[in-house]
């Protein structure tokens, strides 16, 4: 019975994030707004975790920072524009909509599209090539006749 | 055309993996720099050693010179100092220096132990102008040109063969330029 508790414990525990208590805003809205624009961010340090998650100092920084600007009045995209003037495209986990980006975008999308297109016109031609059967000349009869009779014997 | 049409998958596949080479090839771990060929940002920052003075983005400008981001803190600025060092001694470039986030008297006595390579130098106790400067790590070396823009980033130590490969090129470059 604990056993079983603790294996759904497990499974509902939720990605830790870093963010320490002297970071906390006191207006619940604005820190909410803080955490959701910095788990977007991603870290520079260890690149593949977002600002919100890292424990790295320059990570803390910049949530400090975002909560700065919050407080400040900007809006979440002046956030976001900001943080992006200064590192570029490549901390936003999310990519924005743009011409560096379409492909990775619809690039998967216009690969299936275009498997599914090949595999329709492919199978398409299976089915209408006619299937003409030439029959067996007389001696090829004797040959098939010789092969079965030897295996029986 | 039937025969042609069976080898599209071949020829994408082919497109895929060229694509693959080049992205595997590149190093992604380092971000490329969003303000190659844009001033540097505007910044004062206490000097350090010189109470009460300010060094900014406004003294870099008027000759070709390194902006270098270190910490007594940073292990591998602790690798790159004696490149520093011997540029300086050699006056081959005018190098100014950025402390980041780091502490007056720790700072002091690293360089009291390695040697000060930096004609000036920064003190960015709050880290603030290392984010403007779109800093990831130390060591970070910025080009400046004689207008004060950011020419060129290196992010890692500098050692002979970055200087002689990529730095060195790039300094003679700018300072041939008007």
């Amino acid at each position: 019975m604990i056993r079983l508790a603790l294996i759904l414990l497990l499974c509902f525990t939720v990605a830790a994030h870093a963010v320490e208590p002297d970071e906390v805003l006191p207006d619940a809205a604005q820190e909410s707004r803080a955490r959701a624009l910095t788990a977007e961010l991603r870290c520079v340090v260890c690149q593949n975790e977002s600002v919100d998650a890292s424990n790295a100092p320059l990570a803390k920084d910049i949530r400090v920072l975002v909560r700065e600007r919050i407080q400040a009045g900007d809006s979440d995209q002046e956030v976001r524009d900001y943080i992006v003037a200064r590192y570029g495209e490549f901390v936003l986990l999310r990519p924005p909509l743009s011409a560096n980006t379409i492909l990775l975008w619809f690039g998967p999308v216009v690969l299936l599209a275009g498997g599914l297109a090949l595999a329709y016109f492919y199978v398409r031609r299976l089915n209408r090539t006619p299937r003409v059967v030439t029959p067996l000349s007389a001696a090829e009869e004797d040959a098939v006749k010789r092969i079965i009779e030897g295996e029986r014997s | 055309m039937s025969r042609w049409l069976s080898l599209v998958p071949l020829f994408l596949l082919l497109a895929l993996a060229a694509y693959f080479a080049i992205g595997l090839s590149t190093d992604s771990r380092t971000i490329k720099s969003v303000l190659i060929d844009k001033p540097l940002p505007a910044f004062a920052l206490p000097k350090f050693g010189h109470e009460g003075q300010t060094f900014g983005s406004d003294d870099l400008k008027g000759r070709v010179s390194l902006l270098n981001i270190f910490a007594s803190w940073c292990i591998t600025c602790r690798v790159e100092h004696p490149m520093l060092v011997k540029l300086t001694a050699e006056k081959r470039v005018a190098i100014y220096g950025l402390a980041w986030k780091d502490k007056p008297d720790e700072l002091k006595a690293w360089l009291e132990e390695l040697g000060n390579p930096y004609l000036a130098i920064a003190d960015d106790a709050k880290g603030r102008t290392a984010i403007d400067l779109g800093v990831t790590g130390a060591p970070e070396t910025y080009v400046i040109d004689k207008h004060g823009r950011i020419r060129f980033k290196q992010v890692g130590a500098i050692d002979e063969i970055v200087w002689r490969d990529a730095l060195e090129p790039i300094v003679k470059r700018l300072e041939a330029e008007q």
